[in-house]
């Protein structure tokens, strides 16, 4: 079959427009994406100058060259060495304790009976009702009584419980076939057994998703630590920065927006990496919840 | 997979549940019951210690008079609200509060669909522009709003700069009680607007798109379909945004603590971080937890509020 001439003017015709309407919407993104991206972009080139082309304007796009030194003074201008320690731990311990701990609550929810379950399951549901800030007075004087004040106890245990996670998990583990834990049933699997062997395996994806969100909300954490932690030692990464400003006075701006890549990088390297999957996790916890 | 539960089946069994047919059924019942509760037994010991113990005791501690650090609480009975109620201060927060919450989610709001609606052409290259665009929501607040701080430098600020373009005088954004709240504005929508723009793209990519087509077909006009058929279609998104967006912008604090600390002159006192202020810096726990009840009664107002109208006002 051929193509008559006129049919293929057309078929260009519309091809050429499909393009010409494509140039105005990449315009438009490109716009949004530099006003966006230009903190960033700020960061790092500040981060890379002499000091010399920073208190400058108009400003140096980019440094004349590249001081390094920066990031080794930054590093040194305060105990960032023990910061990352304690972000690492307080971060990675709380995010097991949330997944962990929401993980057999949503097995339970889903695949155990007991009378009444779904009011239990509202009762979780409520905290996320409940708004954080409500709760600051009564948990710092819990912990000074039992003396967690200043710990890593302080900054893990009072946040290890977890409302949204349940609700995703269980909401998973509802979806997965019948036919499989009857399948674990019958094989004579307990619910320890299926929840290791069968559920785990399964949710992979979701838990995977769970796990690094809630890593990223226990690294950008700042009211909670700033309240509990009273000492240097203590100090996870974002208060440790704000520190770090309070003690330089605030305009050495090099070594500052060297001192704040220290604490995004790490989180920044994670959302390039697993972009598609931080994505698609947000978004569809926005739209279940 | 099933690999797996074949051999453990092949295990010997003494670590799994008796069956049904050698026990009794009460008591297979009641190891279901105590497993139940073993299993959410983490989950709401915290929650109950860490959640819901507060409110009460938050309730509690609005009607004394403490400071923290003495052994005893004197009770004021409603002293602390009446106090709160005639303080000028609190008013103006609160009106700051409105307006950095308002202000923030409309204009966020209008953007983000703009921004989704680019995105939701087919061109390449659109998850580079989508990961730029998200990115600011998974940024660590207090270290992003440190490089604001910089940007808004009014002698050598990235944003002086872009003014100057168009030959704008760069305010002293961040000195200015008129500019200071503008700045965190700014922040707050820049912060937040990843996060909308990937709803709304996700609720565009659900809107069915023959309705759009046959509005065209039947000769209705691009802004006429997005008006009369997009819009209506996203509402509950919309509704959705509007809602969580307002109690999120109403719970602000760390842009406000890492920026401007409240200054100057107040102008970006915000609910919470006036609340934070009266209970950690000036150690006032009865008035603070007075304002921590207000914030409770506002937030589940505004929940009720949603569960409520989602149902009437929001277009399936």
């Amino acid at each position: 079959m051929t193509i008559n001439p006129q049919h293929q003017a057309l078929i260009r015709q519309r091809n050429i427009r499909k393009v010409l309407q494509a140039v105005p919407v990449y315009i438009l993104l490109v716009l949004a994406s530099v006003v966006i991206g230009a903190p960033f972009f700020w960061m790092i080139t500040t981060a890379l100058k002499p000091f010399a082309e920073v208190a400058i304007y108009p400003p140096k796009w980019i440094p004349s060259y590249i001081r390094w030194e920066n990031f080794v003074e930054a590093w040194q201008s305060a105990p960032f060495a023990r910061f990352y320690v304690n972000s690492v731990f307080v971060s990675v311990t709380s995010t097991i304790l949330q997944v962990g701990i929401g993980l057999f609550s949503a097995y339970a929810f889903a695949r155990i009976e007991f009378p009444r379950k779904d009011a239990l399951f509202l009762l979780v549901l409520a905290t996320m009702m409940i708004p954080g800030q409500m709760t600051l007075i009564p948990n710092y004087i819990t912990l000074s009584k039992l003396g967690w004040i200043n710990t890593y106890k302080a900054l893990i245990i009072p946040h290890a419980a977890n409302a949204f996670g349940t609700f995703m998990m269980r909401e998973n583990i509802m979806s997965l076939p019948g036919e499989l834990f009857d399948a674990a049933k019958i094989d004579g699997a307990g619910h320890l057994r299926t929840l290791k062997d069968l559920v785990i395996p399964l949710t992979r994806p979701i838990l995977g998703t769970l796990i690094l969100l809630n890593f990223i909300g226990h690294w950008n954490a700042y009211l909670w630590p700033l309240i509990v932690t009273n000492t240097a030692n203590m100090r996870t990464l974002p208060i440790g920065l704000v520190y770090m400003r309070m003690q330089e006075g605030g305009s050495i701006w090099n070594l500052m927006m060297a001192a704040t890549i220290f604490v995004t990088a790490p989180i920044l390297l994670i959302f390039i990496f697993n972009q598609k999957q931080l994505i698609e996790g947000v978004t569809r916890g926005a739209i279940k919840g | 997979m099933t690999g797996d539960l074949q051999r453990t089946s092949d295990q010997p069994k003494n670590l799994s549940v008796p069956s049904g047919a050698t026990s009794p059924g009460w008591r297979r019942h009641l190891k279901e019951r105590l497993t139940f509760l073993a299993f959410i037994a983490p989950n709401f010991i915290l929650f109950t210690i860490f959640t819901f113990w507060p409110i009460f005791f938050t309730a509690y501690l609005s009607l004394t008079d403490w400071n923290m650090i003495r052994l005893t609480r004197k009770m004021v009975g409603l002293q602390n609200y009446q106090q709160l109620f005639a303080t000028p201060l609190f008013y103006k927060v609160v009106g700051i509060t409105l307006l950095f919450a308002f202000t923030t989610v409309v204009i966020r709001m209008a953007i983000s669909l703009f921004l989704a609606m680019l995105l939701n052409q087919k061109i390449p290259g659109r998850s580079l522009f989508r990961g730029i665009i998200f990115s600011p929501h998974v940024t660590t607040t207090a270290a992003a709003a440190m490089v604001w701080v910089f940007v808004f430098d009014s002698n050598f600020g990235l944003l002086k700069w872009f003014l100057d373009i168009f030959n704008i005088r760069s305010p002293k954004w961040l000195s200015d009680p008129k500019w200071a709240i503008w700045a965190v504005i700014i922040v707050a929508i820049w912060k937040t607007i990843g996060f909308s723009t990937v709803v709304y793209l996700a609720g565009l990519q659900s809107v069915d798109k023959e309705l759009q087509e046959a509005a065209l077909v039947d000769g209705a006009n691009a802004w006429h379909v997005f008006r009369h058929v997009t819009l209506p279609l996203l509402s509950p998104v919309t509704f959705f945004l509007m809602v969580t967006g307002i109690i999120g912008a109403l719970q602000t604090f760390d842009i406000v603590s890492v920026m401007t600390g409240g200054g100057p002159l107040e102008s970006t006192k915000t609910y919470v971080f006036y609340l934070y202020e009266t209970a950690f810096q000036q150690f006032r726990a009865g008035y603070a937890s007075a304002l921590a009840m207000v914030f409770f009664v506002v937030i589940m107002a505004v929940t009720l509020f949603q569960t409520r109208m989602a149902r009437r006002w929001v277009h399936y």
